[in-house]
C-alpha cells in the first residue's frame, strides 16, 4: 500500500499535535531548581541568614502543602558565598545547570554580585532576581531582559526619601538651603544613590554631602565628626551589616536626632537597631513591605515547617524584617514560576521561561489576600519595559520600647519623572558600552 | 595652586575656625587607637613569646566576646546583674585559659622547631577553626554585650567624650600597667622574656617552652577578651569583629612587633593621625581614607625605623 504525501502529513501533524498535548499533560521533571546565594558565615551573616531562612522556608512551606509549584517539588540549592563576590561568581558556575531544569532564578544579595553577573545571566538566559537592590537601570526591560529589581530601585527609594523630607519640612520649596548628608557603604551598593540625589539636590536647592564607610565599617568616627562639623539637616544612610549598627550607635552618640535619620530598607532590620537599645527609638528606614508576623503566609509556614521540625532558623524570629523580605523573595519567584507554566503550557520550565513569568506579575490587593499577605504591600505590575514595578515605599520607625518597627508614613509614590529618565540614560550608556541592540517591547 | 591650599592651608584654617571639633577629633583620635592598641597588644604578647605572628588573634577577640556574651545569656534568670557579669566574666577567662592549652599541645606543641612561617600558617588555620566554632557554640547572630559599662557622653563645654571610650582607655592602660609590671617583676615574666630572646638558650637553663606559651596564649586571650568586650559593646558581638585584627597591623607596624609601649603608642598616633586626616583634609580626598591611611603612615615611619618606633633593633654580624 502506498501512502499519498497528504496522508503522510496529516499523520506527521498527528504526531507533533500528540506530542505537545502530551508536553502539556505531563512533566518530565521531578523538581525545579531554584538556587540561592547565601551568606549564613562571615561579616555579613547576620543579615544573610534571615534572607536565607525566609526563602527556603517559605519553598519548603510550598513543598509541604501544595507538592511545590504546581505539583512540582521546589529544590532550594543554597550555595555560601560569605558576601564575597568571587565565590558568588563560583557559586553560580556551579549551579546554573543543576537539576532537570537548570537554575530557574538566581537571587544575588549583593549588588556587587549582581553587576558582576548581568552579563553571564543575559546570556545564560537566567533571570536574576535582585529585589529592591543591584543595578538601578536594569528597570529598564528593553536592555536587560533577564534582570529584574522591583518593587523599587535604590534611585527610586532615595527620590522618595526627599519626598518624605520635603514633606517634614512642610513642602519641596523649603528644601532649598537644607543639607543632606548620604552616609554610605562605599561599594556598588552603596554608591548607587548618588546620581540621583544630586540631580534631586540640583532641583530642589538642597547641599548634598558625601560620607563614604569602608567595609565592613566597624569604626566610623571620623565620619560622625564630619556629621558633627558639617550639622547636616537630615541623614540617609545605604548601609549593610555592621556599618548600620555602628551608625546608628554613634548617631545616638553625637545626639542626631532619630527622627531625621533615614536608612535604606537594607538598613532597617531589628539587628541593625538592637545594639543601640533605646538610643535608637525614633529611627527611620525605607521598607517596601509591612513588618511583623501577623500574616496567614508566616502562619502557614509555622504550621507546615516549624510544626514538624523542619524551620531553617528559630520560631520566634519567623516575622522579622529581613525574614520577611526572604520569604517576598521566595513569593515572587514562586508567582513568576506559575506565571511561565501558563504562558508556555509546559511544567517543564527553564530560565527563558521564568523570566516570561516575572514580566507577567501583575498582582493585586486580591493576589495578596490569595498569598495569605493581605495589606502586607502595595500591588504590582512588571513588564517586559518596566523591571522596576511602580514601588511605592513607605517610612517605618523603629519603637525601641516595644521592640518593634511600625508604619509612619503614607505609601510615597517615587519621582517617576526624575528617576525614569535617569533609568534610560544609564541604560542606553550600557547598550552602547556594551553593543547591545534594545529588545522591542511592542 | 587650588590643590596646594587645600592641602596644606585649608584643614588649619578650619582646625582654627572650629577649635572645638578639631578637640573632639583628637580626643577620639587618641579613643579610637586606644582601641586599636588593645587589639595589637595581643599580638605583640604572642610575638614576643615565640616569634610567631598569631593571624588568630583578631578571631580570638571574637570567640572571647561571644563566649561572654553566650555564657550570660545562659545564666539564670533573676540574678543580680553584678553577679551574672562576674561569673560569665569568670567562665570565659578560663575558657581562654583551656583555649591556650589546647593550642599549646594541639597546635604548637607538634610544630617545635619548624620555621616560624609554619607557625604563622598554623595560627591561620586556627583563626578558621575558631571562627567556625564560635559560629557552632553560639550561632551567627549579632548579640548585644551589655556588662554595665557606662555608654552615655559627657559634654564639656561642647566637645563630646564617649564614656565608652574612656573605659576602654582606663582598661588599656591598666592592662599595660599589669603586663609591664608581670614582664619585669614576676619570675615567669623574667622566663617570658628570656624565651623570647633565645628559645634555645632558655631551654637549656630549664625554662619549660610549653609553660610558657600556655602562659603566653593565656594572657594573649584575655587581652582578646578585653578588646572583645570594648568593640563588641559599641557595634554588638558578631563575626565583623574579628576584623579589628585588619585595625592592629598598622599599629604593629608602626610601634614594632615586640613592644607593648609600642602598641599603644603606635595606636595612638594611628587614631590620631587616621581621624584628623579624615575630617580636615575631607575636602582634598573626599573621604574613607581611614583604612588606607594608617597603613600609609606605617609604611612612612618603615622607611626611616624598619623596626617600628620601639621595635628591637636586629644586627646580624657577618
Amino acid at each position: 500500500m502506498r501512502l499519498s504525501k497528504a496522508s503522510i502529513a496529516i499523520a506527521a501533524a498527528g504526531v507533533i499535535a500528540g506530542a505537545a498535548w502530551a508536553e502539556t499533560a505531563r512533566a518530565d521533571y521531578d523538581s525545579y531548581t531554584v538556587p540561592n546565594l547565601v551568606y549564613r558565615t562571615g561579616a555579613y551573616a547576620p543579615n544573610g541568614i534571615p534572607l536565607a531562612n525566609g526563602f527556603i522556608d517559605y519553598f519548603n512551606m510550598l513543598n509541604e502543602r501544595d507538592g511545590g509549584v504546581e505539583g512540582i517539588k521546589v529544590d532550594v540549592v543554597e550555595c555560601e558565598t560569605g558576601y564575597n563576590t568571587k565565590v558568588s561568581v563560583e557559586c553560580y558556575e556551579n549551579l546554573k545547570n543543576e537539576g532537570q531544569s537548570g537554575a530557574l532564578v538566581f537571587n544575588p544579595h549583593s549588588t556587587g554580585v549582581t553587576y558582576a553577573l548581568i552579563p553571564k545571566a543575559s546570556e545564560d538566559k537566567i533571570p536574576i532576581l535582585s529585589m529592591g537592590y543591584g543595578r538601578t537601570s536594569a528597570a529598564d526591560g528593553t536592555v536587560f531582559p533577564y534582570i529584574f529589581n522591583f518593587p523599587a530601585t535604590y534611585w527610586s527609594q532615595a527620590s522618595a526619601f526627599v519626598k518624605y523630607v520635603g514633606e517634614k519640612e512642610g513642602g519641596m520649596e523649603n528644601l532649598k538651603g537644607k543639607k543632606i548628608a548620604l552616609v554610605f557603604h562605599n561599594s556598588a551598593y552603596g554608591k548607587e544613590p548618588i546620581k540621583t540625589l544630586e540631580t534631586l539636590g540640583a532641583k530642589y536647592g538642597f547641599e548634598l554631602m558625601l560620607l563614604p564607610v569602608d567595609h565592613p565599617g566597624q569604626e566610623q568616627k571620623a565620619t560622625w565628626l564630619q556629621v558633627r562639623r558639617g550639622k547636616p539637616d537630615w541623614i540617609f544612610m545605604w548601609g549593610w551589616g555592621v556599618m548600620n549598627q555602628v551608625a546608628i550607635k554613634e548617631a545616638a552618640a553625637i545626639r542626631f536626632p532619630m527622627d531625621k535619620f533615614i536608612g535604606v530598607w537594607w538598613s532597617g532590620s531589628e539587628n541593625d537597631v538592637a545594639p543601640a537599645g533605646p538610643a535608637a527609638n525614633g529611627y527611620l528606614a525605607g521598607t517596601m513591605h509591612a513588618p511583623g508576623s501577623n500574616f496567614k503566609a508566616l502562619e502557614e509556614i509555622k504550621t507546615h515547617v516549624y510544626a514538624k521540625g523542619n524551620g531553617a532558623g528559630e520560631e520566634a524570629r519567623v516575622g522579622e524584617v529581613l525574614y520577611n523580605r526572604g520569604m517576598l523573595e521566595a513569593i515572587f519567584t514562586a508567582e513568576a514560576m506559575r506565571n511561565a507554566i501558563k504562558i508556555h503550557g509546559t511544567k517543564d520550565i527553564r530560565g527563558e521561561h521564568v523570566r516570561d513569568g516575572f514580566e507577567a506579575i501583575d498582582l493585586k490587593e486580591a493576589d495578596f489576600d490569595r498569598l495569605g499577605l493581605k495589606n502586607f504591600m502595595k500591588p504590582i505590575k512588571i513588564t517586559c519595559e518596566n523591571h522596576e514595578g511602580d514601588g511605592p515605599i513607605a517610612i517605618q520607625q523603629w519603637d525601641a520600647a516595644a521592640g518593634k518597627w511600625n508604619i509612619v508614613s503614607e505609601w510615597i509614590e517615587p519621582m517617576h519623572d526624575v528617576v525614569r529618565a535617569l533609568v534610560k540614560e544609564d541604560a542606553a550608556a550600557y547598550a552602547k558600552e556594551n553593543n547591545i541592540t534594545p529588545r522591542s517591547c511592542s | 595652586m587650588e590643590l596646594i591650599y587645600a592641602v596644606l592651608v585649608q584643614p588649619f584654617v578650619d582646625m582654627y575656625l572650629d577649635p572645638l571639633i578639631f578637640i573632639e577629633t583628637v580626643i577620639k583620635g587618641l579613643m579610637a587607637g586606644v582601641l586599636y592598641s588593645l587589639v595589637a597588644l595581643g599580638f605583640v604578647l604572642i610575638f614576643k613569646a615565640s616569634g610567631v605572628f598569631n593571624f588568630a588573634q583578631g578571631v580570638m577577640a571574637l570567640f572571647a566576646a561571644l563566649t561572654l556574651t553566650g555564657i550570660m545569656e545562659y545564666m539564670p534568670d533573676g540574678l543580680p546583674k553584678w553577679l551574672t557579669v562576674i561569673v560569665a566574666l569568670g567562665a570565659t577567662v578560663v575558657i581562654m585559659i583551656l583555649l591556650a592549652v589546647i593550642i599549646e599541645r594541639v597546635v604548637l606543641r607538634p610544630l617545635v622547631n619548624q620555621e616560624l612561617i609554619i607557625l604563622f600558617m598554623a595560627t591561620l588555620g586556627l583563626s578558621y577553626v575558631l571562627e567556625g566554632a564560635g559560629d557552632l557554640m553560639w550561632g551567627s547572630d549579632v548579640k548585644v554585650l551589655d556588662i554595665g559599662l557606662p555608654t552615655d557622653i559627657w559634654d564639656i563645654g561642647g566637645v563630646y567624650v564617649e564614656q565608652l571610650d574612656v573605659t576602654a582607655a582606663i582598661a588599656a592602660g591598666s592592662l599595660v600597667a599589669v603586663l609591664a609590671i608581670f614582664f619585669t617583676k614576676t619570675r615567669i615574666g623574667r622566663a617570658l622574656r628570656a624565651v623570647a630572646d633565645d628559645h634555645q638558650a632558655a631551654l637549656s637553663v630549664g625554662i619549660s617552652l610549653q609553660q610558657i606559651w600556655v602562659i603566653v596564649w593565656s594572657v594573649a586571650g584575655i587581652v582578646a577578651l578585653v578588646a572583645g568586650i570594648m568593640w563588641g559593646s559599641k557595634s554588638g558581638v558578631q563575626f565583623s569583629l574579628s576584623l579589628i585584627a585588619l585595625k592592629a597591623l598598622p599599629v604593629l607596624i608602626l610601634g614594632g612587633f615586640t613592644s607593648i609601649p609600642g602598641a599603644i603608642i603606635g595606636g595612638l598616633i594611628i587614631g590620631l593621625g587616621e581621624k584628623v586626616v579624615e575630617v580636615f583634609w575631607y575636602s582634598v580626598h573626599g573621604g574613607a581614607v581611614e583604612n588606607w591611611f594608617a597603613f600609609m603612615l606605617a609604611l612612612a615611619f618603615l622607611m626611616f625605623r624598619p623596626q617600628g618606633l620601639f621595635g628591637d633593633k636586629i644586627i646580624e654580624r657577618v
